[in-house]
C-alpha cells in the first residue's frame, strides 16, 4: 500500500532550485534511503515533508490526504516524525521529559485537569510516563535508570542521537524520517544502530525514510535507495543497482577527465 | 579573567600577584565611588543612620567599595590541577593599595569641587557634597581621613583571603546582620511591639533611626552566636532529612509547608499597620511576578507589556463595583465582579496575544511593550472617558465584603490576608502547571521553538495559553489593588511597572517559584515598587539606579538568579556537572568512541 506519495515537488529559494520536480513514493513497511552529495536537497526534502518549508509547486500525499498547508505540529499529529541532522534535543530538560513532551499531540489534558488533578489527568500522566520508559528501553540500558532524570545535555554524542530517535518514536508516528542517524558514531555503534533500525520496522511497525552518508548502513537496512542530485532524482532501485549506475558515480565522483575535455 | 590567570600560571614566575588586576579594580573602585558621590546618594542618604553617630547610609553607599574591590582584586580562579598561589601578607598590602586607589577618586573629586564649579552638568556638584565628604573639616584633613579609611578597609578586604572560609562567613554574618537589622528598623520595631518586646528595640535603636553602638554590637554578637550554635545542627538535620525515605521526605516537606503558611497567616495579627501595608504591597507584586514567571520563565515569551493585564483587572473591578463609575455601574459585590474580571482579562489576553504570539524574540518584546502602553492610553483617553473617567480615573471603589468583615485599604491587615490567599492560589497554579503536559510543552518551546513544533506541539495555542494564564494571575492582583486603594487612575499602570516586575523575576530566578517570591520580597519590600514605598523610603530617589545596577550585575555574575531554576543552573555549570559525573564514574565506561571523547573532555577540564 502506498503510504507517502510525492508528485512534482519543487521549491526555489530565490533563484536556487533546491528541489526540482521531484517524484517520490514510499510503501507501507518499507525502508527507503535517500542519498546524494552535499547540497543535493536531502534535508530540504525532509523539511518539506515535515511541514517546515512549503513547496513552490507539487503535492505531498500521506495516506491519501495532502499535507500541503499544514503546520509541522499537524503533520506530526498525522503520523510523521523526524530527527534532525544537527541533533536538536531540549538540552536542559531531562531525558525522560524529552520523550514525555513528544507525546503532546497524542494526549489531551489541559489546564483544568492539571489544576484539579482529575483522575483522567493522573491516568494520562501515568500512561505518558510508562510509554516514555518503554520507548527509552528500546535502546537497552543506555537511556534508562539514573539516566532518565539527567538533563539531555550530559549525554554523549551517540546517545543524543539515540534520544532523538526515541523522541521521534514517542510521537507515535507511522512514518519515521531519520536524518543521518549514525553521523559521528564509530563502526561498532553504527552497526548496532543499523540493527535497531531494522527492529524499528519489525517490532514497532514504522515505515522509515533515512538520509544517510554511511553506505554500509544504506546497504544493510534499505529496501530501496533514491539518489538525489541538484534537487532531482537521478536514480532509484536496489542498493546494488544504484551503486553501479553511471549517473550516480558521476554525481559523487565527477566525470572522467577524457570525456569532459 | 580565567585566561589572565592561566597565562600567569604558565609564566615562569609562578607566585606573582596579579598586579594588573589590582590596578583595574582600583580604577573601577574610584570611578564607582565618584559616580555614586555625584549621583547624590551620600548627601541624600546621610540623614539615615545605620549605627547612630558613626555610620550613615550615605557613607555606607561609598564605603563598601574599597572593601569589595580589594576582596575582588584578590580573587583568583584556581583551575583543577593547577597550583594555587600561596596567600600571604602581600594580599593585605595589595588590598590596602587597592583600597587607596578606590578612594583616590573621591579625593580628586573633593579637590575638583573645591576649585571648579561644574554644577551645570552635575546637579550634585555642590559645596554640601564637599562638606560631607571632608567630614566637615578642612579639605586636606578630609583627604587624609579618606586615604586612611580606604587603606584600612582595603587591607580588611585583602585580609579576607587569609582567613578560613568559616571565619569569613562569621565576619560577613556580623556585618550583614548589623546592616540588615538597622535597615529593617521599621519592621523589627513593629514585630517586637507585636510580641511585646518593644523595650529591646527601644534600647537598641537610636530615637531618630539607626542602631546605637552597643545595639549594633549586640546584634552582631547574637547573629554570630546563632550561626555558631546552628552550624552543626543544620548539617545533621539535613543528613537526617536525606536519610528518610522518599515518602517520608515528601511528608516532612508537606508538613513544613503547612506550618509555614499557617504562621504566615497568623503573622499579620502581630504586625502594625505600616508593616501590614508594606506586606500587602509586596503580596500584590508577588502575584504579578508569579504570573509573569509563567509567561517569561516557563514559556520564554518576553512580555514587556504585562502591566496591561494588571490595568484591565483593576479597571474592570472598578467599573463593576464602584457606585461612581461614570458609564456603567452595576455595583456588583467584589467576589462576583472577580469572576467577570477573570473571564474578561482572559479574553483580553487572547486578543492581545493572538497577533503578538506569532512573533519571536525582540519583535515580540517591542510589540508587547506597545500593547502595554496602548491599554494605558485607552484608559486615559477622552474617547473612553465616559466609561473609565480619563485622567480622573474611577474613585469610591468599595472594599471586599466577606460576610463577617470588609476588606479595604484602611485596614491593611485584612488586605494582606486576602493577598496571601491569592498568592497561595497563584503558587498552586504555577506549581501544578509546571508539572503537567502543558508545562512540559512550555519548557520545550522555551528551549527550541522549531523543534517543539516539529514534535507535535501546537506552539501558537500553547503560548497563547501561557499568556492567558499569566493575564488571569495579573488580573487577581489588579482586582485586589482596586479594592485596596479604593480609586484607580491610569498613572498607576505606567510601563515602569512591567519593567520592575520583569527585573524582580530575573533577579529572583526565572522559572523558579520560590526564587520569584524571594526576589519580589527582597526588592519590592526593601526598595519599593514603582510607586509604593519600601522599607528604605530614603532610597526611593535612587530606586531605578539600584534596580538597573542590580540587573546588570546579576546578568554578568549570576544570570540564573538568586534562587535559580535547577535546569538553568545545570546549563550554566555544565562543565562541572560533566566532570563530577566522570569522577563518579557515571558516564559509560563502554569502549564506544563518543563516550570516551566525553571522558577526555572531562580530563581536560
Amino acid at each position: 500500500m502506498r503510504m507517502l506519495d510525492i508528485q512534482g515537488l519543487s521549491v526555489t529559494f530565490g533563484g536556487l532550485h533546491a528541489l526540482n520536480n521531484l517524484d517520490f513514493q514510499v510503501n507501507e513497511g518499507e525502508i527507503v534511503s535517500v542519498i546524494g552529495p552535499n547540497g543535493a536537497g536531502k534535508t530540504t526534502f525532509f523539511n518539506m515533508i515535515s511541514g517546515m518549508v512549503s513547496p513552490t509547486s507539487g503535492d505531498i500525499v500521506f495516506e491519501g490526504e495532502s499535507l500541503l498547508g499544514l503546520d509541522p505540529s499537524q503533520v506530526t499529529a498525522r503520523g510523521i516524525a523526524r530527527t534532525f541532522q544537527n541533533v536538536r534535543l531540549f538540552a536542559n530538560m531531562t531525558i525522560l521529559e524529552n520523550v514525555m513532551v513528544a507525546q503532546h499531540c497524542r494526549t489531551r489534558q489541559q489546564v483544568f485537569g492539571a489544576l484539579f488533578q482529575t483522575k483522567a489527568f493522573r491516568q494520562e500522566e501515568k500512561e505518558i510516563n510508562e510509554y516514555a520508559e518503554e520507548v527509552l528501553s528500546f535502546f537497552g540500558t543506555r537511556l534508562v535508570g539514573y539516566r532518565m532524570n539527567q538533563p539531555a545535555s550530559v549525554l554523549s554524542y551517540a546517545n543524543r542521537r539515540r534520544l532523538e530517535i526515541a523522541r521521534a518514536m514517542a510521537t507515535r508516528p507511522r512514518l519515521l524520517l531519520l536524518d543521518e542517524p549514525v553521523a559521528g558514531m564509530n563502526p561498532k555503534e553504527t552497526a548496532e544502530l543499523a540493527e535497531l533500525i531494522g527492529r524499528l520496522r519489525s517490532e514497532w511497525g514504522f515505515t522509515i525514510v533515512i538520509i544517510e552518508h554511511d553506505m554500509s548502513v544504506v546497504r544493510d537496512v534499505s529496501d530501496r535507495v533514491v539518489v538525489l542530485d541538484h534537487g532531482e532524482t537521478i536514480a532509484q532501485g536496489s542498493f546494488d543497482d544504484v551503486s553501479n549506475d553511471p549517473m550516480v558515480v558521476e554525481a559523487y565522483l565527477g566525470r572522467p577527465v577524457q570525456e569532459a575535455s | 579573567m580565567n585566561n589572565d590567570v592561566g597565562l600567569k600560571n604558565n609564566a615562569p614566575n609562578k607566585s606573582q600577584y596579579p598586579w594588573l588586576r589590582a590596578v583595574r579594580f582600583s580604577l573601577l573602585g574610584s570611578l564607582a565611588s565618584v559616580f555614586i558621590a555625584l549621583s547624590g546618594m551620600p548627601v541624600g542618604l546621610d540623614r539615615r543612620a545605620i549605627i547612630y553617630p558613626v555610620l550613615s547610609l550615605g557613607f555606607l553607599a561609598i564605603l563598601w567599595i574599597p572593601v569589595a574591590m580589594a576582596a575582588a582584586a584578590g580573587n583568583e580562579t584556581v583551575l583543577e590541577g593547577m597550583e594555587a598561589r600561596k596567600r600571604g601578607f602581600v594580599d593585605v598590602g595589595v588590598g590596602a593599595l587597592v583600597g587607596l586607589g578606590s578612594t583616590s577618586g573621591i579625593c580628586c573629586l573633593m579637590v575638583l569641587i573645591k576649585n571648579f564649579d561644574l554644577r551645570d552638568p552635575f546637579v550634585n556638584w555642590s559645596p554640601q557634597l564637599l562638606d560631607l565628604l571632608s567630614y566637615r573639616q578642612n579639605i586636606s584633613v578630609g583627604i587624609g581621613i579618606w586615604l586612611l579609611v580606604g587603606a584600612g578597609l582595603g587591607a580588611f578586604g585583602g585580609l579576607t583571603h587569609l582567613i578560613s572560609g568559616f571565619s569569613r562567613r562569621l565576619i560577613l554574618n556580623f556585618v550583614f546582620a548589623v546592616i540588615g537589622v538597622s535597615v529593617l528598623e521599621t519592621i523589627v520595631t513593629d514585630l517586637s511591639e507585636g510580641f511585646g518586646l518593644a523595650w529591646v528595640t527601644d534600647l537598641m535603636y537610636y530615637k531618630r533611626g539607626g542602631l546605637e553602638i552597643y545595639g549594633a554590637l549586640f546584634v552582631g554578637i547574637v547573629s554570630v552566636t546563632v550561626l555558631l550554635l546552628l552550624r552543626r545542627r543544620t548539617t545533621t538535620t539535613r543528613e537526617r532529612f536525606n536519610s528518610l525515605s522518599l515518602n517520608d521526605q515528601s511528608r516532612v516537606k508537606f508538613i513544613s509547608i503547612i506550618a509555614g503558611s499557617l504562621s504566615l497567616a497568623i503573622l499579620p495579627f502581630f504586625l502594625g499597620k505600616i508593616t501590614n501595608e508594606l506586606l500587602a504591597n509586596v503580596g500584590l507584586f508577588v502575584l504579578l511576578a508569579l504570573g509573569l514567571n509563567i509567561v517569561v520563565g516557563l514559556a520564554g515569551i518576553l512580555d514587556l507589556g504585562y502591566v496591561a493585564f494588571f490595568a484591565v483587572g483593576g479597571y474592570t473591578t472598578a467599573v463593576l463595583t464602584s457606585p461612581d463609575s461614570p458609564g456603567f455601574s452595576p455595583e456588583l459585590p467584589w467576589p462576583i465582579a472577580l469572576i467577570v474580571v477573570v473571564v474578561l482579562t482572559g479574553i483580553v489576553g487572547l486578543f492581545i496575544g493572538a497577533p503578538v504570539i506569532r512573533m519571536r524574540g525582540d519583535y515580540l518584546a517591542i510589540v508587547t511593550l506597545g500593547f502595554g502602553e496602548i491599554i494605558r492610553l485607552l484608559f486615559l483617553s477622552d474617547w473612553l472617558s465616559d466609561w473609565f473617567g480619563g485622567a480622573q480615573g474611577i474613585t469610591n471603589i468599595p472594599g471586599v465584603e466577606v460576610g463577617f468583615a470588609t476588606i479595604k485599604g484602611t485596614d491593611p491587615r485584612s488586605v494582606f490576608l486576602l493577598v496571601l490567599f491569592f498568592c497561595a492560589v497563584a503558587i498552586y497554579v504555577s506549581w501544578r502547571l509546571e508539572k503537567s503536559r502543558l508545562g512540559r510543552a512550555w519548557m520545550a518551546i522555551r528551549e527550541d521553538e522549531d523543534v517543539a513544533e516539529a514534535m507535535g506541539i501546537n506552539t501558537t495555542n500553547t503560548k497563547l495559553m501561557a499568556f492567558v494564564v499569566g493575564a488571569v494571575l495579573a488580573s487577581f492582583s489588579g482586582a485586589i489593588f482596586a479594592a485596596k486603594v479604593g480609586s484607580i487612575f491610569p498613572t498607576s499602570f505606567i510601563m515602569l511597572v512591567s519593567i520592575i516586575i520583569l527585573v524582580v523575576v530575573i533577579v529572583g530566578g526565572m522559572g523558579n517559584i520560590s526564587g520569584v517570591i524571594v526576589g519580589t520580597v527582597v526588592l519590592i519590600g526593601v526598595l519599593g515598587g514603582p510607586k509604593q514605598p519600601g522599607l528604605l523610603q530614603e532610597f526611593s530617589q535612587f530606586k531605578l539606579l539600584i534596580y538597573g545596577a542590580l540587573l546588570v550585575w546579576m546578568m554578568l555574575k549570576r544570570p540564573e538568579g538568586l534562587i535559580p531554576n535547577i535546569r538553568r543552573t545545570r546549563e550554566l555549570h555544565q562543565d562541572e556537572f560533566l566532570q563530577d559525573a566522570w569522577l563518579k564514574g557515571q558516564i559509560d565506561s563502554e569502549e564506544d568512541n563518543a563516550d570516551s571523547n566525553v571522558r577526555k573532555e572531562g580530563k581536560n577540564l
